[in-house]
């Protein structure tokens, strides 16, 4: 095992499963924060905020989460810099004048770096407020638990709040558009890495992971967007 | 239509490894469209020749695109700025009257530079003999239908040995990362029954030597498939990856 994590494909190997692994997550994020759009004052998002706190199997599935990201990110600087070292000291004068290559595809490190500035941002937006200091915003209202009434934190009222604030607006709609650079390359690529790829499945796995990205990112985007300009008030 | 063009060259020299290399500034006069880039380096050694002065160095042999013997970045692009061809079989009618051209060599921690145009690509030979042959005794050479391969596999395995090492993945590669080539090698044996036999040491072998010379990580970008004189594709590096991690997993 230490063999293998230790080689060049080991390493990818961990790059492309923490991948995959963030790759399910931001789906099941991205359903939940669809819900800040049913126009119910945020009940129906605050009943799903709250299982996905109490709900034991998130318990678990927490700590692994963070445990994907730091993988991830850690990998990403490590690989990145045994590459630049692997390119050796001089470059090109007359440049790279290669076709086809897609720009994301040679800028993952630059958008995963932009995205993890995001993601501390995000994180001491909500998370840290959420679990850790509390807010004001947040003080319990009463949720329809499946005919139980429930109190629940009003998460809805510190996104929403948020969201009200035009330059957090932009720096998530940015974002998203980030997330969904670094995807449009990362979802295909975490699949040849694992080995699940070859002529055809190249064609197929570009496709669905272009849907996927910007289904994904644009999604988190247009959310933002959308609570700024309709959900105020 | 054939003509003569006038060129200026911008040549990287370098006298040895060890010392601080520059590029160099030549006119190349009425060179025919109809020659190919490496008989145009010719004309030029012959220039300086002339001239008392000591001619580029350059790797060159069978110069029809099967020994993988020529390199040169010209352009911004390993082998020039034609699609699947090498060196040189590429021609001068791909450049115009007037034009500069620049000619570097091979850049890559794992290919250091020996003398201007010249690199080191011992490294592949070390990857090769590190398990890139099948070792057991196949015998005679056997009747046609003795073993069935499907011709799928048959064809891309022949795809793979199309592989001649030229090293352009590597200098293409913004990872310096030799995993074309090594996959290359990989796939051409491990989708045949006499290479399946030692599949897995071959695949650990030669990623154990490609990470030890201190080649790159892969990052799936492509454009090592797009550079490739020969058109090996990036298939290859999945099969690999799949060969080297169901080798680790048997372990």
């Amino acid at each position: 095992m230490s063999s293998l994590l230790s080689s060049s494909i080991g390493k990818k190997l961990l790059m492309g499963l923490s991948g995959l692994f963030l790759i399910l997550f931001l789906l099941i994020h991205l359903a939940i924060n669809s819900l800040m759009l049913v126009p119910d004052g945020g009940e129906t998002f605050n009943a799903a905020a709250h299982f996905m706190i109490t709900n034991p199997i998130i318990k678990v599935t927490e700590p692994l989460l963070a445990i994907g990201f730091l993988v991830h990110i850690i990998y990403g600087f490590m690989l990145t810099i045994q590459n630049r070292k692997a390119r050796g000291k001089d470059r090109y004068a007359s440049g790279n004048k290669t076709s086809g290559v897609t720009w994301a595809s040679q800028n993952m490190l630059i958008l995963g770096i932009t995205l993890l500035a995001f993601l501390i941002l995000h994180l001491a937006h909500y998370w840290v407020k959420i679990k850790i200091t509390g807010d004001p915003l947040l003080d319990p209202v009463m949720v329809n638990l499946a005919g139980v009434e429930t109190m629940v934190d009003n998460a809805y009222a510190l996104v929403n709040t948020s969201f009200g604030y035009l330059w957090i607006v932009i720096v998530y709609a940015v974002a998203g558009i980030g997330l969904a650079l670094h995807l449009s390359h990362g979802f295909w690529s975490a699949f040849q890495t694992v080995g699940f790829s070859n002529n055809i499945w190249r064609k197929r796995l570009t496709a669905i992971g272009q849907i996927y990205a910007w289904f994904v990112g644009l999604g988190f985007s247009l959310i933002a967007v959308l609570q700024y300009l309709f959900y105020q008030g | 239509m054939e003509k003569n063009i006038n060129i200026t060259l911008k040549v990287w020299r370098q006298k040895n490894a060890r010392e601080k290399g520059r590029f160099e500034t030549y006119q190349v006069k009425d060179v025919s469209t109809g020659s190919s880039f490496l008989e145009m380096m010719d004309i030029l050694n012959e220039q300086l020749i002339n001239e008392g002065n000591e001619p580029v160095a350059f790797d060159h042999d069978c110069r029809e695109g099967i020994c993988g013997m020529c390199s040169l970045y010209i352009n911004g692009r390993p082998h020039g700025p034609d699609d699947g061809v090498t060196t040189c079989q590429l021609h001068m009618r791909k450049f115009k009257d007037g034009d500069t051209i620049w000619i570097e060599p091979w850049r890559s921690a794992g290919f250091p530079v020996i003398k201007d145009l010249i690199v080191d690509r011992t490294a592949f030979d070390k990857i090769i003999a590190s398990g890139g042959y099948v070792s057991v005794n196949t015998g005679g050479v056997p009747d046609a239908n003795a073993i069935p391969i499907p011709k799928p596999d048959a064809d891309e395995a022949m795809d793979a040995a199309s592989c001649i090492g030229c090293g352009a993945c590597v200098a293409a590669c913004k990872n310096g990362s030799a995993m074309l080539f090594v996959s290359a090698k990989v796939s051409q044996l491990a989708l045949l029954p006499q290479g399946k036999v030692e599949a897995a040491r071959r695949a650990k072998n030669m990623v154990a030597k490609m990470d030890e010379l201190g080649f790159g990580n892969c990052t799936n970008t492509g454009a090592c498939e797009v550079e490739c004189p020969k058109g090996i594709s990036v298939a290859h590096i999945a099969r690999l990856n799949r060969e080297f991690l169901k080798a680790k997993v048997q372990d």
